[in-house]
């Protein structure tokens, strides 16, 4: 009986103990939510520095996975809690949702403010500022500008594992181009028993980039568009062609086995113990392989082209952006803190220490070699978020989906074609009566 | 009225009061706000949004095959842990009630997986069945069986039933635990009564067992039931869902219409259904309870 | 002389009966054993496999197939306590996991003992009302709760976070305290009334007790739950001083790398005490206790 009244004593204690709310934050720091883990000591670093140059105070708070940030993130848009600087991770038509609601700031003018003729968006590449713009007459009716700023930039290509080729006997200095040059090169390691193909497809945005790819090389990018927009049928003889790209590297066994579940971690792992010989992954891939076998011997190429009538296309652009709460009090102090760090120095500082690609196009110097043959490739890119015209998601997820199937040897090119269609005339006729 | 028969009937309610406050302010609250939302077509982050009256329950009663086939891939995991599951914990419980020798530690460990977490979970059942240099692929050629290897969660015949070891060999340490607990109850002077009367183990299991862990049998059965239906996170990490729709359940089918396609009212439409669906089928099970007691 | 004959071929055949009984039991026994060995090697191996990686690099993590590494890396428990600064979460997780379990089993078990024993109006509806929280998920509340929590002036505190959490305990464990409750035999409740006791010291005083193995188990559950929790961590709270333990084991785990020796070594560290505990409530699944309460 004791034990018990001491116990329930114990515990009214630290109830009360629990009630008491935590030290208050410093008023005046500018605080900053981020979901990058890795990342998380640099900031802390680079927000010393900050304080120690300018004597201003910034704060870096993280939350992770990054399903959790967004789920916080969308909880404090509601209560108007929201931190000076944040991310928007989601789709473009989220990030509009968020502007149109106010919890953004327009950054146009300050990045458009030029010192010595230079303006400050004109130290990014390109594709990292068009990801966080809005075009006039754009299809979510956001007014027009820039509203996020870049932080890192990433291209989603293939690597390729030089050791293994030269155990088939290829040249090592000569990845394929052509569609015709891989699947060459595929059946020769088939021959040596090298695995070829490995990807985290059960990711399905991962086939959804590599189909995109090949779509955009093979019909040029106004053709999709024009898909998207409804000119075109998913049953074109084209979308059948790039559907049967997919079929033909399954009947050749071109993927590993069980790719089309994996998750991008498992295929990582992969790809970093040489159990195969192509990757399609993003440039943060090396990081990750630099971590798990540090001679790994590879490059960067870009996905074998289906066609010389096309420029091909990889998925490229803004890796992590950070954006402006609109009804933040400390509004100038932020965006001066983020010029800060998407300055030169900062950048290579930030590349040097995570191996991410910079988004200033100054700071490449001091970046490995194998990353900066990612960036090599910066003008071949485009990003869903660049797109003029956008996808129903549920059509997206039929076609991705759809190639799944394909790969399992479940339907048929001309099949998964006709069901996206479908699926795509459903979803429009919902739109169009709404 | 006396004063003392306001003080009975008002002191009954102060055993509940605690607990309904709590459920007002943090179940029905949320769960009303999530009905109020599935009848509009918020994204999730407008400041503004329209009521649509029941036009996201009529498009997901009647235009979302995706959704119900979900949901029948949700009720085969379920009845494999009804039955599987449940019985392989009821078993342990049973052999870990007597006096065993070391029964201590099988309870221990048999709670372990319950108690890892996820991400563990994850890494070891996808190098199991992982179709290159999986463990379950390197057995099957150990013994012989090596036609049989394959990339089981890549396989549409496969993947449902391979997540559904997972989830139960993750899940029969809960049921273990309950019904041990059930069976630790029950008062050691009947058995011996019914040795006494020359009963075997079987009989003892029958007359004895049975009836007085009816209840605790409906308990795990509707633990089980709620607990499967709403399976995620084995999913998330092993097969995305796919191959095509073939793993997909109604909460990975929920959670990408709310962040996949930023429907999220329509999500709550869905939630709401669903969680309709549990309910019936629960209120089925305490109905069935109701009567088996009385038998 | 028959006499003896015949006794002596009873007693022969008597033994031999004896005989046949122990083996099978002892075939029995050992087929048993065998089993709980197999299921048990199953549930054990994931742990060891994170223990074991826990003590490799993160180059060998995946490619040294060894039961137990040649070289452990022993200080990857040291660099993941540092590193996950698992000395500033510890504490906040031991006292949410205990504020939480004792909240949870005190509420639940006097709403249970009022469902179960006491008669009151509305008491079938509003048990059915209670138990519907259980069943009915709500993946999209996360926005409301956070609404709700910030007009209560409860985000980013110890209050804000337990509170959710003891209301997330309540159904199953007065569905699990009602199941035993109701199972408890009258005889003591009246020779409690007779002996003066009102109903909440029949409660506390006999009804609880008697309960013990169902309290250890809801206990159970909820410390593992408590001790797990990140998702509602990560929405109410900011503050690096009240999160609880996963908010460390998160720093392992980036959006691309994830450092796969420290963050075994992190989860070794967590389910330690978890299992410990465990342990400890083993004691009090304690089985006849009815029984002594019948006899007495």
């Amino acid at each position: 009986m004791h034990f018990v009244k001491n116990f329930i004593l114990t515990f009214l204690i630290l109830f009360f103990a629990g009630c008491a709310s935590a030290n208050k934050q410093d008023p005046s720091a500018i605080t900053i939510w981020h979901w990058m883990s890795d990342r998380d000591e640099v900031f802390q670093e680079l927000a010393k520095k900050y304080e120690d140059q300018t004597g201003a105070k910034v704060k870096f708070d993280l939350f992770a996975p990054s399903e959790a940030y967004a789920q916080r993130v969308k909880a404090s848009a509601q209560t108007a809690t929201l931190p000076d600087i944040y991310g928007v991770l989601g789709e473009k038509r989220d990030f509009a949702s968020f502007i149109r609601s106010g919890y953004i700031a327009n950054l146009s003018q300050a990045l458009g403010e030029t010192k010595d003729g230079v303006a400050w968006k004109d130290d990014f590449f390109k594709k990292a500022v068009s990801v966080n713009e809005f075009l006039p007459g754009n299809e979510f009716g956001v007014e027009p500008g820039i509203y996020g700023v870049p932080l890192d930039v990433t291209t989603i290509q293939m690597v390729y594992n030089k050791k293994l080729y030269e155990k088939a006997g290829l040249d090592p200095e000569a990845p394929p181009r052509t569609w015709e040059e891989f699947m060459g090169h595929a059946s020769i390691l088939r021959e040596a028993g090298i695995p070829r193909l490995v990807s985290g497809f059960g990711e399905i945005w991962m086939l959804d980039a590599l189909a995109s790819n090949l779509a955009m090389n093979l019909m040029g990018e106004e053709k999709v568009f024009d898909t998207y927009r409804g000119k075109v049928s998913y049953a074109d003889p084209d979308w059948v062609r790039v559907l049967s790209f997919f079929k033909q590297m399954t009947d050749e066994k071109v993927f590993v086995e069980g790719a089309v579940t994996m998750v991008n971690k498992t295929a990582e792992q992969t790809f970093a113990n040489e159990r195969a010989a192509y990757a399609f992954n993003g440039s943060w891939c090396v990081n990750v392989y630099k971590g798990m076998n540090p001679d790994l011997q590879y490059a960067a190429m870009l996905p074998p082209s289906v066609s010389n009538l096309h420029p091909a296309r990889i998925w490229g652009g803004a890796g992590g952006s950070f954006v402006v709460n609109a009804g933040s009090t400390r509004r100038d102090g932020a965006v001066k803190f983020l010029k800060w760090l998407t300055d030169e120095k900062q950048q290579a500082f930030l590349a040097e220490k995570t191996e991410n690609l910079p988004s200033n196009k100054a700071s490449l110097g001091k970046i490995s070699p194998v990353l900066a043959s990612f960036a090599d490739d910066m003008d071949n890119t485009t990003h869903p978020n660049i797109y003029p015209v956008h996808e129903f998601p549920s059509v997206v997820e039929a076609f991705d989906k759809g190639i799944q199937s394909i790969l399992i040897g479940e339907k048929k090119p001309e099949e998964v074609a006709q069901d996206t269609q479908k699926i795509k005339e459903k979803e429009s006729a919902k739109a169009r009566a709404n | 009225m006396s004063f003392n028969q306001v003080r009975k009937v008002v002191g009954s309610y102060v055993f509940v009061a605690p607990a309904f406050l709590l459920f007002v302010t943090f179940s029905l609250y949320p769960f009303l706000k999530v009905f109020q939302l599935s009848v509009t077509n918020w994204d999730g982050i407008s400041s503004s949004m329209q009521y649509i009256g029941l036009e996201n329950f009529k498009d997901l009663w009647l235009d979302n095959p995706v959704f119900w086939a979900s949901m029948k891939n949700a009720f085969t995991v379920t009845f494999l842990a009804l039955t599987a599951q449940n019985f392989l914990a009821l078993f342990l419980a049973l052999l870990c009630d007597r006096d065993i020798r070391g029964g201590n530690v099988y309870r221990v460990i048999f709670y372990l997986p319950p108690v890892l977490s996820g991400i563990v979970v994850g890494l070891i059942w996808n190098w199991i069945y992982d179709g290159n240099y999986g463990l379950l692929n390197h057995f099957l050629r150990f013994i012989g069986l090596g036609d049989l290897a394959r990339a089981w969660l890549s396989d549409a015949k496969t993947a449902l039933i391979g997540v559904s070891v997972i989830h139960m060999w993750k899940g029969f340490g809960w049921g273990f635990v309950i019904l041990l607990a059930g069976l630790q109850s029950i008062p050691r002077e009947l058995y011996e009564a019914a040795r006494v009367d020359g009963a075997n183990t079987w009989v003892m299991f029958k007359n004895v067992t049975v009836p007085l862990m009816i209840p605790v049998f409906i308990l795990v059965s509707i633990l089980t039931i709620l607990g499967t239906m709403q399976i995620f996170d084995i999913i998330i990490s092993t097969t995305g869902g796919g191959p095509g729709y073939h793993t997909e359940v109604p909460i990975t089918r929920i959670v990408s219409t709310m962040i996949g396609s930023s429907k999220f009212g329509y999500a709550c439409a869905m939630g709401v259904t669903f969680g309709l669906i549990l309910l019936a089928i629960s209120m089925v099970q305490i109905r069935v309870s109701k009567m088996m007691r009385q038998v | 002389m028959s006499r003896m004959t015949s006794t002596h071929v009873v007693a022969e055949a008597s033994r031999a009966e004896v005989n046949y009984d122990l083996v099978k039991k002892r075939a029995v026994s050992f087929f048993v054993h065998l089993f709980l060995i197999l299921v048990s090697l199953s549930c054990l191996f994931p742990l060891w496999w994170a223990f074991a990686s826990s003590l490799k690099t993160q180059q060998t993590v995946f490619t040294d197939l060894s039961f137990f590494p040649k070289d452990p890396q022993w200080s990857n428990y040291y660099y993941a306590w540092a590193k996950a600064d698992f000395s500033r979460y510890f504490f906040n997780s031991l006292l949410y996991t205990a504020v939480v379990v004792v909240g949870v089993v005190l509420i639940a078990s006097m709403a249970a003992y009022a469902f179960s024993r006491l008669k009151f109006w509305g008491k079938n509806v509003m048990f059915l009302v209670l138990i519907s929280t259980m069943m009915i998920p709500i993946p999209g509340s996360f926005i409301a709760l956070y609404v709700l929590l910030n007009k209560l002036h409860l985000v980013d505190t110890r209050l804000g976070y337990i509170l959710p959490q003891i209301n997330g305990g309540l159904a199953l464990g007065i569905f699990l305290l009602k199941t035993f409750f109701d199972d408890l035999p009258k005889e003591i409740e009246d020779s409690a009334a007779i002996d003066g006791c009102g109903r909440f010291r029949t409660y506390w005083h006999i009804a609880l007790p008697l309960a013990r193995p169902a309290i250890a188990v809801l206990a159970i559950f909820n410390i593992l739950a408590v001790w797990n929790e990140y998702l509602l961590a990560m929405l109410v709270l900011s503050s690096k001083d009240l999160m609880p333990l996963q908010r460390g084991l998160m720093v392992f785990q980036g959006a691309h790398i994830t450092q796969y020796p420290l963050l075994m070594a992190g989860i070794v560290i967590t389910v330690l005490p978890v299992l410990a505990v465990y342990l400890l409530l083993q004691k009090h699944i304690i089985k006849g206790i009815t029984a002594g309460a019948v006899k007495g």
